[in-house]
Order: structure tokens, then C-alpha cells, then sequence
């Protein structure tokens, strides 16, 4: 289920997770390319292993949290919605307080090793603030259209694993995956970047190790 | 002049959870109360004369209690009452003016909130805007509300501008603008309003708050020389506190109060 090796390289050392200390890792991108799906499988993969919490930022407050509850991916009180105001880049980005109190609130509660926040879903513009995460994933799918990479923006450039999800879409929308993979691999300078269907492979074994590879989980 | 601290808590681009919260509006939104620049206007001057005039009364308090000592006074005197009677309050207090009572004045802030909605709101952007001041502007009134649970939006502001270097009056005019801001925003986002319009508005909606923001500091140095956070103002309005409520229930909010 789970690979071994780094896939892709990366710039930071593997962040120690421990009692006290979770890795907090942003989870953002456009409306509909798949930011809650991703989470609810990392939730999966990872639940056995990992202490997890959620934050989600979504614009309709309890929508994302209910969806993760209804899959039963994770326990309620495991999981904090935060409204953000119409402005979901701002809660992420310039003021992250109230993502801060949900992190704390979830970290007093359960002392999670993990912590995914989910953003709200957001244009190319959006990015975490690392002043709120240790490490930022950044989604796009195929359907959004084959040039989204080549655009650019903070996330699709700086974040430190692109996802480009719904691969098994692309015969269907026209969308050139070499194309893709070129302009990702331009902009981002060597920071890593996945094709994942969320919808085949559900397990998203690629991304699970990449997280894996950033944790390392220290003994209390 | 040391003003730098004032604008700096004054700008709402200062992370202080604000954006998140639209001060009532989008409730009155949602129920088609609040349609335009003008139903905003007239939304703004019920509301600054109500809960501005409490928060803003509420802040000074806090501004004039932030420069009272922070520790325990050696000697384990009586209450002892501050001898100053003017309501200039952004004077240095004078010694043997005893610590706060903070717990006293935050509850006082709670019995002027009857919205349990609202109250969490107003303890989420206090401690939201107290991450902030602690970094940026050491205190020790600072220290003193970290130590305490969750303290009302208010008395951070109202600490926060002692701290940062503004007086009493200030710190009830930044509760006034904030809460004018804040809804001018909101409203902005929800309505697709004209901006331009909506800066007439808050500026017309700030100048006749004024008159709350003088009124307010008045109140709040009197209630702070006579140690009777009683005296504070107890303004307010059912629709609010009802709309609140009902807010805090609804499924769809994009705003947290």
C-alpha cells in the first residue's frame, strides 16, 4: 500500500513529529480539484499509523468537515471548521489566527502527530502561510485545463509537493499530461509533483509516501 | 506623537481574526434586512450607538486598567480606590493603584453580551488579536490577559492599545472603527456592494460615532475610579442578539459571527 522511497526530491529535512509538536501540512487549490478527497484518503492511509487531525477552511463552513464525518474518515472531534469570511487566501495566508486556535484547540485535545489544513477552494493566487504549516500541498486536476502548471502562481510554483489529480480524466478533456509534467517541472525547479487519480487509486500510495518521507515520529 | 501603534491596530491587514466575522451583517443579509449602502448606513448607526458604545467603553476600561501594576503590590493593602476623578485617562495611574481584576471586568463584558454566540465570537477575536499584540507589542497587562481564559475582543483591544502606545479615547475609537469596518466589509462581500459608497458610509457612520467613542471613555473612567464595572454602558438590541444566535445555527455561514 505504501512505498518505500521519496518520490520526487524535496528541500526540507524530514520534520520531527512528536507529543507537543505535529507536522502541519496545508492542503490547497482550486474549487472541485479535489483538496477534500485527498485529505479524506490521506485520513484513511494514515489513521492506523498516525495521530490526525483536520482543519478545513471550506466557504461553506461545516460542508467539508460533514463530508469527512459522513465518510467516517475521522472521528468529529478530530476535525475543526473554520469560517473564513468570503476570503478563504486570507484565513491561510495574512491571517491565519483563527486556523492557529483550531490547530491548538485540536493539538490540547489530542496531541495529534499530523495536522492537515484543509483551505477553501481558491484560485491559482492562493498560498499557506508557514507561519500555519511546516509544508504545503498544492492540487490542480487535468479537467482545470493542460496550461494551469505553466501559469504558475505561489502554489503551483512554491508548494513543496504539486498534485495533479484526476489523470484518468485527461483523454476525456483534451489535456496533455507530458505537457504538464514539462511546465510543472520548469516552474517548480525540481520541488516534486504526483499524477494521482484520487477515483482509480484511491489509496494515492505516491502521496502517502511522500508525507511519510517528511515525518519522522519521535518517541515521547 | 506616538500614533504608529494606533494605526497599526486601527488596519484591519493587522491579523486579528476580524475578516472572519461581518459584526451581524451577514445575518441581516441573509434575511434580506440589509440590501444596500443606504440599509447599512441605518444598520450602522443603531449598531455604534449600541454594542460600539459597550465595546468601545469596554476597550478604554482596558486601556486605563493595562498601566494599573501587573503583580500584586508587596504590601497586602485594601481595595484601594484610584484618587483620579477626571476622565483623563490616558495619564500614568497613580502608585498603589491595585492589579486588576481582570476576570471582574471580563465578566462585566459577558452580562453586556446576551448572545452566546456573540460572546464566543468576541473571545475568538480576542484571543485571535492577542497572538498578535504579544509578539508585537510586549506588556505586561499583555502578560496578565495571556494568563487568563479566552478574554472579550474588547479588553485585548483595549490592552493592546496601552501596550502599543495609544490612550484611552483611541482605544474606544479603534472598538468604534473596527466594528465599522468590519461590517462595511462584509457587506462589501456579500452584496457586491460599491465600495466607494461603502467608504462613505463608514466614514459618515465614524463621524457621528464620535460623540459613542467620547461618551464611552467618559464611562469607562468613571466606572475604573470607582473600581464598578457596573457603571460600564449597557446598550444594546434584541435583533442583534437574536440574529446572532440564529447565525451561530445555521448550516450556510461564510462569516463566524
Amino acid at each position: 500500500m505504501h512505498r518505500d522511497e521519496l518520490v520526487g526530491s524535496h528541500t526540507h529535512a524530514p520534520i520531527a513529529a512528536g507529543p507537543g509538536r505535529a507536522l502541519r501540512v496545508g492542503i490547497g487549490g482550486p474549487v472541485g480539484s479535489g483538496k477534500t478527497a485527498l485529505v479524506a484518503a490521506l485520513c484513511r492511509e494514515l489513521r492506523e499509523r498516525l495521530s490526525l487531525a483536520v482543519v478545513t477552511n471550506d466557504i461553506y463552513t461545516e460542508e467539508d468537515a460533514e463530508f469527512l464525518r459522513r465518510h467516517g474518515v475521522l472521528p468529529d472531534d478530530r476535525i475543526r471548521a473554520v469560517r473564513t469570511g468570503c476570503c478563504p487566501h486570507t484565513a491561510i495566508r495574512d491571517d491565519i489566527t483563527a486556523n492557529l486556535d483550531a490547530v491548538e484547540q485540536l493539538t490540547a485535545l489530542h496531541d495529534p502527530q499530523l495536522v492537515l489544513v484543509e483551505s477553501g477552494g481558491d484560485n491559482l493566487t492562493a498560498t499557506f502561510s508557514y507561519g500555519l504549516v511546516h509544508l504545503q500541498i498544492f492540487v490542480l486536476d487535468v479537467a482545470g485545463g493542460d496550461k494551469v502548471p505553466r501559469k504558475g502562481g505561489p502554489g503551483v510554483v512554491r508548494s513543496d509537493l504539486l498534485v495533479i489529480n484526476k489523470v484518468d480524466l485527461a483523454p476525456l478533456v483534451g489535456a496533455d499530461l507530458d505537457v504538464m509534467r514539462r511546465d510543472a517541472q520548469r516552474v517548480r525547479e525540481g520541488r516534486p509533483t504526483l499524477f494521482v487519480s484520487l477515483r482509480e487509486q484511491p489509496a494515492v500510495p505516491d502521496v502517502v509516501a511522500w508525507l511519510l518521507g517528511q515525518l519522522v515520529v519521535v518517541a515521547p | 506623537m506616538a500614533i504608529s501603534g494606533l494605526l497599526l491596530l486601527a488596519d484591519s491587514r493587522l491579523p486579528s481574526g476580524g475578516h472572519g466575522h461581518s459584526f451581524g451583517v451577514e445575518a441581516l443579509v441573509d434575511r434580506g434586512l440589509v440590501t444596500d449602502a443606504d440599509d447599512l448606513a441605518v444598520f450602522l448607526d443603531g449598531r455604534v450607538r449600541t454594542a460600539g458604545r459597550v465595546t468601545a467603553a469596554a476597550a478604554a476600561t482596558a486601556c486605563v486598567l493595562a498601566a494599573f501594576p501587573s503583580v500584586a503590590p508587596a504590601r497586602n493593602s485594601a481595595p484601594q480606590r484610584s484618587s483620579r476623578a477626571s476622565s483623563n485617562s490616558d495619564s500614568v495611574p497613580n502608585r498603589g493603584q491595585r492589579r486588576p481584576d481582570w476576570a471582574r471586568w471580563d465578566a462585566a463584558v459577558s452580562a453586556r453580551t446576551p448572545s452566546a454566540a456573540l460572546r464566543v465570537a468576541s473571545r475568538a477575536q480576542g484571543a485571535a488579536l492577542l497572538r498578535t499584540v504579544t509578539l508585537a507589542w510586549p506588556h505586561p497587562a499583555v502578560d496578565a490577559i495571556q494568563a487568563l481564559p479566552r478574554v472579550h475582543h474588547p479588553l485585548v483591544l483595549g490592552v493592546a492599545a496601552a501596550a502599543a502606545g495609544a490612550d484611552a479615547e483611541q482605544a474606544a475609537a479603534l472598538a468604534v472603527h473596527h466594528l465599522i469596518g468590519g461590517a462595511c466589509t462584509a457587506a462589501v462581500r456579500l452584496l457586491g456592494l460599491d465600495p466607494l459608497r461603502v467608504a462613505a458610509v463608514a466614514a459618515a457612520a465614524g463621524r457621528a460615532g464620535e460623540t459613542v467613542v467620547g461618551d464611552a471613555a467618559a464611562a469607562a473612567s468613571r466606572a475604573v475610579t470607582l473600581d464598578d464595572p457596573t457603571l460600564l454602558p449597557t446598550d444594546g438590541g434584541p435583533l442583534a442578539e437574536v440574529l446572532a444566535e440564529l447565525h451561530g445555527r445555521s448550516e450556510v455561514a461564510l462569516f463566524a459571527s
